[in-house]
């Protein structure tokens, strides 16, 4: 977190320095400052607002759950995160927080009414761990630094469209034209390839949450089976937007087509189900 | 010359490999041992909701004597174990006494129908739950602690400052052996 804003800031001091401004500066910090603690204090209340989560306390009939969250967090060593609930009747769940103290994870009243307990116990293990991994942390940087590379590119974009048209006439022109042509590319491709990636690394933390997952319950079967339930069911998350997609256990927008080309497949924030259970299926000793 | 100061460099990186590890072993140390009280937690959980639930069964089966003095002996037995073997084992004996207690409420309806008698019933199987749950996340631990001593360069470490692996906390003895069903 430091990291990061020392890194803004040093940008802001870079961009002033070429503006030749030191407004830039002082608005670059404010607003990196600004940021940076509202994001790192508040994502998850933001997140859970934004999903329509509502508390679950207790008691009846949220006892069960609780009990089932309480158990897992004692065989993670973690402590119990605060849970929630959506009412919506589509099965999902996500987890969200900074660590794993301020942890909370939503169900839907879907998931509990559609899932079984061992399979209800595959799902809260697999959230549990993202806040044991501490990935809610994880990829709020990454999208912070890919954010970062978009704007980066953005300002050269224009620095280079507005003010570096000064060509030396002849001398070195040619090459000089080629690294310039490579610049622009590389410049409109940076932000791209820092989606790709952040999205890479989205798959990748799911894959490690579901074996983390299927380590806490010593029983992969319940959450294979509960990732076929929650894919057959083809109905939308009302509450989910793309800023949040990414959290959820698995994509609630439900896309329709399921030869999914190899290219569409790296825009997904999640691994393709079929083999992620795959997967939790080959743990299942004999 | 320049000899003197790779010596010096090999030494410097010796004794900071020491000191991680040391560290490590510290660590993982500390975490066993409050995994163990973890678990001790759940254990003192059950043997504060034991008096309820004889209560409870006397008001309905008063004249099972015997399993209430069983159930009542096993749990001061296992409050007054000392050390971790000696309280595992009373533990199972104590876990045993309640699977008699909850398979003679079987004969009696009304006490079944009975609302706290239910409630209390839940309340001690989720005990029994959160007992496995702490066990496992002990076991865990134990198992990361001795790996960490045992492997190879960390051994030597281990050897001077004698550590001991711990003891993984294992099912019942009478739990091992699969029970019959005979219809």
């Amino acid at each position: 977190m430091g990291f990061f804003l020392i890194f803004v800031i040093g940008l802001g001091y870079l961009l002033s320095w070429v503006f030749d401004n030191q407004f830039i500066l002082v608005i670059a910090v404010i607003i990196a400052v600004v940021q940076a603690l509202v994001s790192y204090y508040y994502s998850d209340s933001i997140t859970l607002a934004v999903s329509g989560a509502k508390e679950a306390p207790r008691k009846e009939p949220f006892l069960e759950l609780h009990r089932l969250v309480e158990n897992l967090a004692i065989t993670a060593g973690l402590p119990k995160p605060k849970i929630y609930l959506i009412n919506d009747s589509a099965p999902n769940a996500f987890a969200t927080g900074r660590d794993p103290k301020h942890a909370s994870i939503a169900v839907t009243s879907g998931l509990l009414d559609k899932l079984n307990k061992s399979e209800l116990e595959g799902v809260i293990s697999h959230e549990l761990s993202h806040v044991g991994n501490y990935d809610i942390r994880l990829m709020t940087v990454v999208v912070v630094l890919v954010g970062v590379v978009a704007l980066l590119s953005d300002f050269f974009l224009r620095w280079t469209w507005f003010g570096g048209r000064r060509r030396s006439d002849g001398d070195s022109g040619q090459l000089g034209l080629i690294l310039f042509i490579i610049a622009i590319a590389m410049a409109i491709l940076a932000p791209l390839a820092g989606t790709l990636i952040q999205l890479a690394i989205s798959r990748k933390r799911e894959f490690l949450a579901d074996a983390s997952g299927a380590l806490l319950t010593r029983y992969p079967e319940g959450l294979a089976s509960a990732l076929e339930k929650i894919a057959k069911d083809r109905e939308p998350l009302e509450a989910a937007n793309k800023a949040t997609a990414h959290l959820y256990i698995e994509s609630p927008f439900k896309e329709t087509s399921q030869n999914r080309g190899w290219l569409t497949g790296l825009f997904d924030t999640h691994p393709p189900v079929q083999e992620r259970i795959k997967r939790l299926k080959a743990m299942i000793s004999k | 010359m320049i000899f003197l100061w790779i010596a010096l460099g090999i030494v410097a990186i010796l004794i900071i490999w020491f000191i991680a590890v040391f560290n490590g072993i510290v660590s993982l140390r500390n975490r066993t041992q409050e995994a163990w009280s973890d678990i001790d937690v759940q254990l003192k959980r059950r043997h504060d909701l034991i008096p309820n639930l004889v209560e409870t069964v006397k008001g309905y089966a008063k004249h099972e004597k015997e399993l209430f003095e069983k159930v009542t002996q096993a749990r001061a037995d296992a409050i007054n174990a000392k050390g971790a073997k000696e309280a595992a084992a009373k533990e199972n004996v104590l876990s045993n006494a309640l699977k008699s207690v909850f398979a003679v409420a079987e004969n009696y309806p009304q006490l079944r129908a009975s609302e706290n008698f239910q409630k209390l019933q839940d309340e001690l199987t989720d005990t029994e739950n959160k007992i496995e749950a702490a066990r496992r996340f002990y076991n865990g631990n134990v198992r990361d602690f001795n790996i960490k001593i045992q492997v190879f360069p960390n051994s030597m470490v281990a050897g001077m400052t004698g550590s001991k692996p711990f003891e993984l906390f294992g099912a019942a003895e009478g739990e091992k052996a699969t029970p019959e069903v005979k219809f």
